[in-house]
């Protein structure tokens, strides 16, 4: 038992951390810490800052241009980036795609695809939730019916993050309806632009256009765009939520979050001292610090084992449930930090005069809260996650 | 004991429910959402006709109610409909205000809130006071015949739709005591009175509000100079009321809609509300929306009070308002999944009434700070 990185890995963190400070722009910290929302060119600006230094495809094998890091070092650099206020990797390319492609994909779709996805050259969303399959996903209804060298494709994907900005979405599509639902699927790569596609953003609680409706209609696709073969899709599918799943704990983002209460907390003044000192307010926030000290623990041995070459099991979903819920407290004991100023409406979002109302911390907490509540309810909510570990242990 | 309503209020209660789901659909109610002025002047009109107003004063007023029922009666089915409008803000705030301190000329006032046509607002909070009610650090200082007053307020409601604003200034004292706060009216337009609006999160608009020498005749001033802490207190007392029972309301809707998504959303080939986990979960909501229930008729019924017994009411009330509203907002949202998370849903709005609560005149954590002070005291 050491609790402590090895020396390797505290040197690969103390090169993190150089590279953070050196060559992550100022401009794009600045914006994430205030939780303004971050623009395509922002985001592609970070991913090819990360590319450059050859750390954009974290886990994929050297062979196909990645780092090849293992686990405890893609933990060192989320936890690290969150602190430093980097923006996010936006994972649909690189982490969900990309896996499956390297394992299931053509030798032509690797050579094309792969590359394209590490210069930026393609933004990928993924199309995978419909209006009546959510949780329940193996119930999608998308059709594509094969017609010579295409599919034609007809339905509805929702929920579909940042499809306002891709050009590509690889879905989950009916190719047989007359056997078991799960044997029916299979998985497909579609150009954005194709005749029939239709987007349409829809507005989230919080007044932000994060995810968008995608209706397909008579779209035709070449069958060479199929990944692995047809009827096949589910597994290529579980595939990727396995990697959808590293990162579930969010430790680096609840770390930056506990960080940014506290700040408020000393600049917020409350009966005439500062707020962080009210003795309410600080057993809330130790108590959600504690248990963020033992859920990080328990992230690291998680970690460990995977570096080791076992396999996640329910672990991954434990973390899920625990570290959401630890995310959302710290959004709550957020919008309360800042008090009356959590009501006006985010002046970022406004057109015209920008100039914050209250303290510049103020404005976003409101929303922050709010839109994160899609942390327990996306990439299997928590009761799915709860129904997971029941039915693993019990042997259901 | 009866836990029954009047006939009246009865009737005020089947009256402005069935206005409010005739006229504040979720569409009207989202367009007024998006509009400049963030109220409907329409549905203000249809309000004060219906009575509602008028149901928030007493007899002696030029109204026919006034009491802690009256109040939560109307708050409940405001609540229910995510209703926006600043009723709090024009009829109880700023209409007991008046009404508390007045003279003649300034009681005439009523007249035209209960008829609808005058809008209030109460300019107390300041950008560094957050929840306390003392803490005044705007001034007013004679002047000759006059009073100039100088300072900022915060988060102001309603103050870009009132016709007067009532402001807070200190008149003496510390920053921080009771005694030495003064109100003031304030017509909109006075030189020296600035307005910065921007919408708020859950609905209608606001104002950083900045007072730079305005200058005032004396007969601007609400009572006797630096008396109002007490007016303060109970005007703030009746307005935590409505708020919990529009909070109360809003649960309602919250927990109605998600009985009904539970009862005709299908996954696993069946609805999601035949699994045992859900079914316990939403039950849950519906006793702490009981216990919600109780703690508001309790602050209602001990509004009339002595100051102290009814603040202790009134903290234990919007504690467990807070803690139960967080609650159901969020697992209302959670039942739903990603159909709460969009704008255009109503249960987004509700939710976010519900939480939104907790930033005006105490969050949880206040109340709970509040309770233990008062039942040692």
């Amino acid at each position: 038992m050491d609790l402590n990185y090895s020396p390797e890995e505290i040197a690969f963190r103390d090169e993190v951390r150089a590279f953070l400070r050196d060559d992550l722009p100022k401009e794009l910290s600045d914006k994430v810490r205030s939780g303004a929302e971050l623009g395509k060119a922002d985001i592609e600006r970070w991913h090819a800052i990360l590319n450059a230094r050859g750390w954009l495809a974290q886990n994929w094998p050297k062979k196909f241009g990645g780092a090849e890091w293992n686990a405890v070092q893609r933990h060192i650099f989320e936890e690290e980036a969150a602190m430093a206020n980097a923006p996010r990797i936006v994972p649909f390319g690189l982490g969900m795609l990309a896996p499956v492609l390297q394992k299931f994909g053509s030798k032509a779709q690797q050579d094309y695809y792969l590359p394209r996805i590490l210069n930026g050259d393609d933004w990928w969303c993924q199309g995978y939730s419909e209006p009546g399959a959510g949780s329940d996903l193996a119930s999608l209804k998308t059709r594509a019916v094969r017609e010579g060298d295409h599919y034609i494709v007809n339905g509805q994907k929702t929920w579909t993050t940042l499809g306002q900005h891709a050009n590509k979405i690889f879905c989950l599509v009916r190719t047989d309806p007359t056997v078991k639902q799960q044997e029916g699927i299979s998985f497909l790569l579609i150009d954005m632009d194709t005749p029939g596609i239709e987007v349409r953003p829809i507005i989230l609680l919080d007044g932000t256009p994060e995810v968008n409706e995608v209706f397909f209609n008579d779209v035709k696709v070449p069958v060479e765009n199929l990944v692995g073969e047809e009827n096949k899709g589910w597994t290529y599918a579980k595939y990727l939520l396995t990697h959808e799943r590293t990162n579930i704990a969010g430790v680096g983002f609840s770390q930056a979050g506990l960080d940014a209460v506290k700040r408020i907390a000393r600049a917020e003044m409350s009966g005439g001292r500062p707020l962080i000192e009210n003795p309410h307010f600080a057993a809330r926030l130790a108590k959600v610090e504690i248990d963020l000290m033992a859920m990080s623990t328990t992230n690291l041995r998680i970690i460990s084992q995977a570096a080791a070459g076992q396999a996640p099991g329910v672990e991954s979903s434990m973390l899920k449930v625990k570290g959401t819920i630890i995310r959302q407290e710290i959004n709550d004991l957020t919008r309360r930090a800042v008090g009356p100023y959590a009501m006006p409406f985010p002046s970022e979002t406004l057109e015209g005069n920008n100039d914050p109302v209250g303290p510049d911390y103020a404005g976003p907490q409101s929303a922050q809260y709010f839109n994160n509540r899609k942390l327990s309810i996306f990439g299997g909510s928590n009761e799915i996650q709860r129904g997971i570990i029941a039915k693993v242990r019990m042997g259901g | 004991m009866d836990f029954t309503l009047t006939e009246e209020r009865q009737m005020l209660q089947d009256t402005l429910r069935r206005y409010l789901a005739d006229k504040y659909t979720t569409q009207v109610r989202n367009g007024i959402l998006e509009s400049e002025t963030g109220i409907s002047a329409g549905i203000w009109t249809g309000l004060a006709d219906l009575g509602v107003i008028g149901a928030l004063f007493t007899e002696a007023q030029g109204g026919f109610g006034g009491a802690g029922f009256d109040i939560t009666t109307v708050f409940e089915e405001l609540g229910r409909a995510g209703v926006v409008e600043p009723v709090m803000d024009t009829a109880i705030l700023g209409g007991r205000l008046i009404a508390a301190l007045g003279n003649d000329a300034q009681q005439a006032l009523l007249e035209e809130v209960i008829g609808g046509t005058l809008h209030l607002a109460f300019a107390h909070g300041e950008p560094t006071s957050r929840y306390d009610l003392s803490r005044v650090e705007a001034t007013a200082v004679q002047s000759g015949d006059d009073i100039v007053l100088n300072g900022r307020k915060a988060v102001v409601a309603n103050a870009e739709a009132a016709g007067h604003l009532i402001v807070s200034a200190r008149e003496s004292g510390g920053a921080d005591d009771q005694a030495g706060i003064s109100l003031f009216l304030v017509p909109a337009g006075t030189a020296g009175l600035t307005l910065r609006g921007y919408p708020l999160f859950s609905g209608g608009r606001a104002a950083e509000v900045t007072l730079d020498d305005v200058r005032l005749s004396a007969s601007a001033r609400l009572g006797a100079a630096g008396e109002a802490y007490p007016a303060i207190a109970a005007a703030v007392a009746a307005a935590n009321v409505a708020l919990a029972a529009e909070a109360l309301g809003a649960m309602e809707t919250a927990t109605e809609l998600t009985r009904g998504y539970l009862m005709t959303r299908q996954q696993f080939g069946r609805p999601i509300g035949s699994f045992q986990a859900l079914q316990h979960r939403y039950s849950d909501m519906l006793i702490e929306l009981e216990q919600a229930r109780s703690a508001v008729i309790n602050a209602a019924g001990h509004l009339a009070d002595a100051p102290a017994q009814r603040d202790l009411q009134i903290a234990a009330a919007r504690n467990l308002i807070g803690r139960v509203g967080r609650l159901v907002a969020e697992e209302a949202i959670q039942m739903h999944g990603g159909i709460a998370m969009t704008q255009e849903y109503e249960l987004a709005h509700i939710a976010k009434r519900i939480v939104m609560t907790d930033h005006r005149f105490g969050d949880t954590d206040y109340h709970l700070e509040r309770f233990i002070d008062l039942s040692a005291a």
